[in-house]
């Protein structure tokens, strides 16, 4: 074909242009909303969902955390190696990061990988160690984090998980919905995707955890240690066949 | 009142050029002493100082927003407002419209740097900007493609010139790219979420991000190269039929390549694959590029001798060789394993960044400058000087890049004779104290040479103004 009728017609230049752009996106990320095994779906022995959405507490706290630019030094994606299972755990699942608006897996590790963090150190150590780094980790250049410490805004809670509902996550509005996340998730989870109830069980969770080691007042260490310490807790590798993941691979 | 009568008496609207032109070289300042002080960050945190607007997080999409958008975005208004005026023989189709993109984009570039240093982020690389920002972008861009496809049709020529064509691609694929990547369903004015979720977002933020270098700053300065590089040689382009190939090629295989970011990752191994395999057959687009632009040099090589101009179009394609043979390397599975994660692939970033994108756009401004203020360029020398020192910085970056990287991905992966860890994750980041210090020297000598860049043309610039020549000093006077 003569390429002369294309560089001489602007139009067809343009319709040839876009449909070259278009298929490479088309092929690989349109599939992925339709195939099952994209995202695993991850039931205890009851038929229970492992994976939850965030609390009103723990999703404030995930907000800190895209706020501060964490996601530019530390990675939440644990890849299959014999190395980083040793270092990290259990390879990351798809279902792990479900509910993850947007997701933060990152692009480089200048710090290490978070994925499974929850529970690794204690509360106390948490805040220490965002309050001033090096002086739980000497070799670290991590910036410190002291204003974290400032009290949290906690009024616009639901109005954050209302958002989030729209996307698809299931965070419950009426009747219909927390029965069904009852069904889902469990009793008690339900009552915290509840978004009517939102800020007081965010204010709940935030005085009997003591993230920051202070029950009266609700801060943004609260919220961020809160969700530093769900991460990657939430399934319980323990209780399943390991195998059952290599078919989504 | 008179600037106004002869500036519209043009036969191409070159204040457009103008302007973009000084706000390429000083977001360059800008965005590379923000560069410079992050990279110091990482060398020695102290430098954060406690202050929540200046740390790290905050300040890195500062960076990547003011050199990429704010230098290379206004880079490309300057170059693609200039050349399509040139090739088409016609001017653009309305100045009031080239304005509004002019004063849109540093409205985005400056309010994109404010909502940065207060934490409103999206939380996705190089589209960290919330969503007020992400319409006006939108609109800006509307307006630039209608500029530029109205003034492509009003062409004299009946073919259209090589360099329209890429500028064309970069124009509609980031249009598809920022729509597609920053739906979101908003809170408040600074506080959004996307609207997708986990392994389906990871895809589209990649699609998005290694496409926001495939065409913002790959396709899009490939379009620069290919007027000023035969411009300033005095040779017609190598081959004709190469960049016909090479064009169509480098644009369709481009949009496959995005999740050999997401290697090993909870992503279905298919897509991986697939990304893995195109990006090592864009290696032959990207070196078509690459050839047809050195070898239009072929009769002309004594230039490189006496034409600084030249000397940065020609580092720029052998940088531009050289990191789109590293990427598709670094794309293979096995290699991925090792450098993900790690500052081999900042350093990989940074020789395309710098070596490549930046080092073309010095060149075409150099060409420029003299041309749109009607004078000489005020310094020779100083063009010299600058190109040592661009050159040298990029070196020392991307090899103390080189070094922390792998050693990164050595180090994380060394087992001691039991089968543990050899090192702590800690041991890691101590050990990349030398190469931090060495790649903030190295960004700070090239940020030393766009300051000697910025210096020279405003002595250009000031001299065109005080020497009254007649045509075009008359009008910016």
């Amino acid at each position: 074909m003569d390429h002369g009728k294309i560089e001489k017609n602007l139009g067809l230049m343009l319709v040839l242009t876009m449909f070259a752009i278009s298929i490479g996106g088309l092929v690989e990320i349109v599939p992925l909303f339709f195939i099952k095994g994209t995202v695993e779906d991850v039931r205890n022995a009851e038929g229970i969902k492992m994976v939850r959405p965030y609390s009103p507490l723990e999703n404030r706290g995930r907000d800190i955390y895209v706020r501060e630019g964490c996601y530019l030094c530390h990675s939440q994606m644990i890849r299959p190696f014999r190395d980083e299972a040793m270092r990290y755990g259990h390879y990351s699942l798809a279902a792990e990061s479900q509910y993850d608006h947007p997701f933060q897996w990152g692009s480089k590790r200048t710090g290490p990988d978070l994925a499974r963090v929850g529970k690794k150190y204690s509360n106390e150590w948490q805040v220490q160690h965002l309050i001033a780094p090096r002086s739980m980790v000497p070799e670290s250049v991590m910036p410190n984090y002291p204003w974290l410490m400032q009290p949290l805004d906690t009024s616009d809670a639901a109005d954050r998980m209302k958002a989030l509902r729209i996307t698809g996550v299931p965070y419950s509005i009426n009747k219909a919905e927390y029965d069904n996340n009852v069904k889902e998730f469990g009793a008690d989870v339900a009552k915290q995707l509840h978004i009517p109830d939102a800020q007081k069980n965010l204010i709940e969770q935030a005085q009997t955890g003591k993230y920051d080691g202070n029950a009266a007042d609700v801060t943004e260490m609260d919220a961020m240690v809160a969700y530093l310490q769900v991460l990657g807790t939430m399934v319980d590798f323990s209780k399943l066949d390991s195998d059952n993941f290599v078919k989504f691979r | 009142m008179a600037s106004v009568a002869i500036g519209s008496g043009e036969q191409y609207n070159y204040d457009i050029v103008r302007k973009f032109t000084i706000m390429a070289l000083i977001w360059g300042a800008v965005g590379m002493l923000v560069g410079v002080t992050i990279a110091s960050q990482l060398a020695w945190p102290f430098l954060n100082f406690d202050i929540p607007y200046i740390t790290f997080g905050r300040l890195r999409p500062v960076h990547t927003g003011a050199v990429i958008f704010g230098f290379g975005g206004s880079a490309l208004f300057a170059t693609s407002y200039y050349i399509v005026q040139r090739t088409c023989q016609t001017r653009l189709i309305s100045d009031g419209m080239a304005s509004f993109t002019f004063w849109g984009w540093q409205a985005i570039i400056v309010l994109a740097a404010l909502g940065d240093v207060m934490g409103y982020s999206q939380g996705r690389e190089y589209a960290e900007m919330e969503w007020p920002i992400d319409l006006l972008i939108a609109v800006v861009w509307v307006t630039y493609a209608i500029i530029y496809i109205g003034t492509i049709m009003k062409r004299k020529e009946p073919h259209i010139y090589v360099a329209n064509w890429f500028y064309l691609a970069f124009i509609l694929a980031t249009a598809l790219l920022h729509i597609f990547n920053n739906l979101a369903i908003p809170v408040s004015l600074h506080k959004s979420y996307p609207l997708f979720a986990g392994a389906q977002d990871a895809m589209t933020q990649w699609w998005y991000g290694h496409n926001a270098v495939g065409f913002f700053l790959t396709a899009a300065f490939l379009g620069m190269m290919y007027y000023f590089v035969p411009k300033q040689a005095g040779r017609p382009i190598y081959s004709y039929r190469l960049s016909i190939v090479h064009f169509w090629a480098l644009i369709f295989m481009y949009m496959w390549a995005g999740s050999h970011h997401l290697h090993w990752t909870a992503i279905p191994d298919w897509t991986s694959t697939l990304a893995a395999t195109f990006s090592i057959m864009l290696l032959m687009p990207s070196w078509g590029g690459m050839i047809n632009g050195i070898l239009t040099m072929s009769g002309a090589w004594d230039k490189l001798r006496t034409d600084p101009v030249m000397r940065f179009l020609i580092v720029a394609l052998s940088f531009y060789g050289m990191s789109t043979f590293e990427g598709p390397m670094m794309s293979l599975k096995d290699v991925n394993a090792l450098s993900h994660y790690t500052d081999w692939t900042v350093g990989h970033v940074h020789s395309g960044a710098l070596g490549w994108v930046a080092m073309i756009s010095f060149g075409a401004i150099y060409h420029m400058v003299p041309r749109l203020w009607d004078t000489k360029m005020h310094s020779i020398k100083l063009m010299n000087v600058h190109f040592w020192l661009a050159t040298i910085g990029t070196l020392m970056y991307i090899t103390a890049m080189w070094i922390s990287g792998i050693m990164q991905g050595l180090m994380w992966r060394a087992y001691d004779d039991f089968g543990n860890l050899q090192y702590s994750f800690a041991e890691s980041v101590a050990a990349m104290h030398p190469y931090y210090a060495m790649r903030a020297l190295g960004g700070a000598v090239f940020l030393t040479g766009m300051l000697v860049m910025l210096y020279n043309c405003f002595m250009t610039i000031r001299q065109a103004k005080s020497v009254p020549a007649g045509g075009l000093a008359a009008s910016a006077a």
